[in-house]
């Protein structure tokens, strides 16, 4: 059982726990990630620890509402109780002083960027982050980001803050403008995959933090395989960052939506018994 | 088998219980009964829900069968029992009537006797060797039936017997993986006075036991029983901690435990890697039995999400794969099917397992194998590419090679694909351990005698040591790595 000790939504789909976790708060790098479940009938999910302390023995999460699950941790409070957390699981981020480092984070992968780029910046490398949003309400960790980058741009879709566009029109800036030696973006698989495109036409390397459906987080089902350069790899003992440029991104998309049609239906069950949409 | 253990055996066997049980009846008598048939659920009902499909034997039947039993003078039976029971000996209890005391006797050498009788392979271990089938080309004594008929009258009668536990030692030691393996270390070492440690990595302890092995062959009760048991003797549990990220060895080392036992299994699945086998709707054995069996995902109460397909295509023929069709039917399938490469005679799946498949309705298409999948505009699996095989010449493991027949190929139309062709050995530890020496196959190396593997006071055993193998290998490993690391930490406290 772990504690939440405090919760806060950061806009009206995203929501941030804080979880009592001491052993996996002592021993977490960046680009870990962690497998909760909520209670005894719940199911596991993966997510990212996006911040840890190790003196107080936390972790922060940081979780997007879209199916059941996520509805409910977005419904639980401080002092709730999970069943279920194991981790810190996956391969840290290998951080090293390369020059300068970009990153780009879409979305909800905000969250699992910043503990990227925090390291990057203290191994010594001049960090820029691109952050990208639907609009300005969407977008997440903004001061976070700001405090460990050299520079930040931001892009939203409508144009409602920052620039107006993609994360990869940011991207393309920067690339245009002077030498990168690191890229890293997290974020939706497809605007991962055209992340990926954009830095292949620098030649710099790039590396992807991929989000497939997990099941044990152990290497024991399978359910998280990718193809990475022609090769199946398991996300949660293999990666779960890859050469962004050797990921089956289309392949990764269609696996994601694998249990749509169960998971709309199991969301209506819960709408239907009375929790809101 | 040891000469210390023969002798031993000579000795129980001339205990005057035993000699007069003996003369009570002739052995003509005894060989004229005709063996047993375990009572099973109607195989149409049983294919719709999750009962257990073995329903035991009734008392009657049990004392019917053990008086089949010869008591032989050269019991060939415990050769075959990769534990060495003392398999006349509790069959003669069961005789005899006392029922408790047949329990006792399988629990002295068999850690978890009611999961053994329910899934070890009989056919294949102590009843091959029985004198009936030896000598006379008669069935063999139902040994395994009468396993789970002493283990299970304990279990119900509510007097189960908690053994003895020693004085504590004050020595620590940590056990890494909750499967039959690590249980059956834990159970040796609580009784002898250590404290123990077990360190799993799911949020359920058994193992396979429980995400593998379904309910309808061996119910989840009947392994917590035998967890909630250890628990009283004072084992301790740790779930959600995965040795080797959440702690490390050294850590462990450095918290006061002074030995490790490995029984961490053969956790990851192997894929054919044949065109379109990432498609959605094909999944790994191990993925499919643990959404059913540790997440409940057919159970709509529950969260997890699970594949109920319709056409279902399972690729294997060993147990898994048989668990995993049974289950397919369970969930709706309306058309189950086996697709095995080479013929039923070399199938590893148990016999009774392929028995009662059959009788659920699962079509077997042996002699065939995979050679693609493809897909609707969506990703899901709809179709896959066969191919029909042939036997040809014996390979390495005895087994005649099977050989894909050119221009047979054909089309089968699926909606979901299990894949059970086997797992390799989980590399978590593996690989956080690098002075930990191991085999081509990742398996961990270890001394035959003592379990322990090349880095001094950790020991490991079962599926980890062995790739793939079965539930009472596993626990044997167990009871034998308990005895080296007895010795181990005793020499280390006479330094
Ligand atoms: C579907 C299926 C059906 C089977 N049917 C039969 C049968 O009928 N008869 C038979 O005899 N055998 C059968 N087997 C095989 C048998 O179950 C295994 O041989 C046996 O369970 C192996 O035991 P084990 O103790 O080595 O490991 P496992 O039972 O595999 O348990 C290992 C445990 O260790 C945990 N773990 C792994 N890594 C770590 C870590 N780093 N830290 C903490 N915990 C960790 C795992 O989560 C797991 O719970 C079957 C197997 C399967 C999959
Ligand atoms: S070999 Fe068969 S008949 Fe002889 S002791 Fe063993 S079970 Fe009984
Ligand atoms: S989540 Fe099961 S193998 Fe990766």
């Amino acid at each position: 059982m772990n504690r939440i000790v405090e919760k806060e939504m950061l806009n009206k789909n995203v929501v941030k726990l804080v979880i009592e976790a001491p052993r996996i708060a002592s021993k977490r790098m960046a680009g870990h990630f962690v497998i909760i479940k909520i209670d005894e009938k719940g199911e596991r999910i993966p997510l990212t620890i996006a911040d840890a302390d190790p003196e107080t023995g936390t972790i922060t999460l940081i979780i997007q509402r879209v199916g059941v699950t996520s509805h409910k941790l977005s419904l639980m409070e401080a002092g709730d109780m999970l069943e279920d957390v194991v981790g810190p699981l996956g391969h840290a981020t290998e951080v090293e002083k390369l020059g300068t480092v970009l990153c780009a984070g879409g979305g909800v992968g905000i969250a699992p960027l910043l503990p990227i780029a925090r390291s990057f910046k203290e191994a010594g490398n001049r960090v820029i982050t691109v952050l990208a949003a639907r609009n300005r309400e969407l977008l997440i960790l903004e001061e976070e980001i700001r405090a460990c980058s050299d520079e930040v741009i931001i892009m939203t879709d409508d144009g409602s803050y920052g620039r107006q566009g993609l994360v990869t029109h940011g991207m393309e800036e920067i690339l245009e403008r002077e030498k990168v030696h690191l890229a890293v973006a997290i974020g939706p698989a497809i605007m991962m995959k055209f992340a990926a495109l954009t830095t292949a036409k620098y030649n710099v390397k790039t590396i992807a933090s991929l989000n497939t459906i997990m099941v044990d987080g152990t290497g024991m089902c399978g359910a998280c395989r990718v193809s990475v350069g022609g090769k199946t790899k398991f996300v949660c003992v293999d990666g779960p960052e890859f050469d962004a440029h050797l990921v089956d991104y289309d392949e990764m998309i269609m696996r994601l939506g694998g249990y749509d049609k169960q998971e709309r239906e199991a969301y209506d069950r819960y709408v239907a018994a009375g929790n809101g949409a | 088998m040891a000469e210390q253990v023969q002798e031993y055996l000579k000795v129980e066997r001339q205990q005057p219980w035993r000699e007069e049980l003996r003369k009570a009846m002739k052995a003509k008598e005894r060989t004229d009964i005709t063996r047993v048939k375990m009572p099973e659920e109607d195989p149409h009902f049983r294919a719709t829900n999750s009962n257990e499909v073995n329903l035991g034997l009734t008392k009657e039947m049990a004392l019917q069968e053990a008086r089949r039993c010869l008591d032989c003078a050269n019991p060939t039976c415990i050769t075959g029992c990769p534990v060495n029971i003392n398999i006349p000996k509790f069959i003669k209890r069961i005789e005899q009537g006392d029922f408790l005391d047949a329990a006792r006797v399988l629990k002295d050498t068999n850690t978890l006797p009611a999961v053994c009788g329910r899934v070890c392979p009989q056919e294949v271990q102590c009843e091959v060797n029985c004198f009936y089938v030896q000598k006379l080309g008669k069935e063999a004594v139902a040994i395994g039936h009468l396993e789970r008929f002493a283990a299970d009258y304990e279990r119900d009668s509510g007097n189960i017997s908690v053994p003895e536990v020693a004085e504590k030692n004050g020595a620590k030691v940590a056990v890494i993986g909750s499967g039959p393996s690590g249980l059956a270390v834990a159970g040796d070492l609580i009784k002898w006075g250590y404290d123990v440690t077990v360190f799993e990595a799911l949020h359920e302890i058994g193992g396979v036991l429980k995400y593998g092995i379904p309910e309808f062959r061996l119910p989840n009760v009947i392994v917590d029983v035998e967890i909630d048991n250890l628990r009283r003797m004072g084992v301790k549990f740790e779930t959600n901690f995965i040795v080797g990220k959440t702690a490390g060895i050294e850590e462990l080392k450095s918290e006061g435990f002074e030995a490790f036992f490995i029984g961490s299994g053969a956790g990851l699945p192997n894929f054919m890697n044949i065109p379109g086998e990432n498609y959605t709707g094909i999944f790994s054995s191990n993925e499919y039995l643990t959404r059913v069996n540790l997440m409940n995902a057919s159970n709509d109460e529950y969260d997890t999400p699970v594949y109920s397909g319709n056409h279902v295509a399972v690729i294997g023929g060993g147990n898994t794969a048989m668990d995993s069709v049974r289950t397919a039917k369970r969930l709706g399938a309306e058309k189950a099917m086996i697709i095995y490469r080479r013929s039923l005679e070399e199938m590893p799946a148990r016999v009774e397992e392929v028995k009662h498949a059959m009788e659920e309705g699962v079509e077997f298409l042996n002699l065939n194998n995979p050679l693609e999948y493809y897909a609707d505009e969506r990703g899901q699996v709809n179709r896959m590419k066969v191919q029909k095989m042939e036997l040809g010449e014996p390979d390495s493991s005895g087994r005649r090679r099977p050989v894909p027949l050119e221009g047979s190929e054909y089309f089968i139309d699926v909606d979901t694909v299990i894949v059970a062709i086997g797992v390799s050995p989980n590399p978590i530890i593996p690989s956080s351990m690098p002075e930990l020496e191991m085999s081509d196959w990742g398996t961990i190396k270890v001394n035959k005698e003592t379990m322990e593997s090349s880095v001094p006071g950790v020991f490991a055993g079962g599926d980890i040591v062995r790739g793939g193998a079965t539930v009472i290998l596993a626990m044997g490993d167990g009871r034998k790595a308990a005895r080296g690391i007895d010795e181990y930490v005793k020499a280390r406290k006479k330094k």
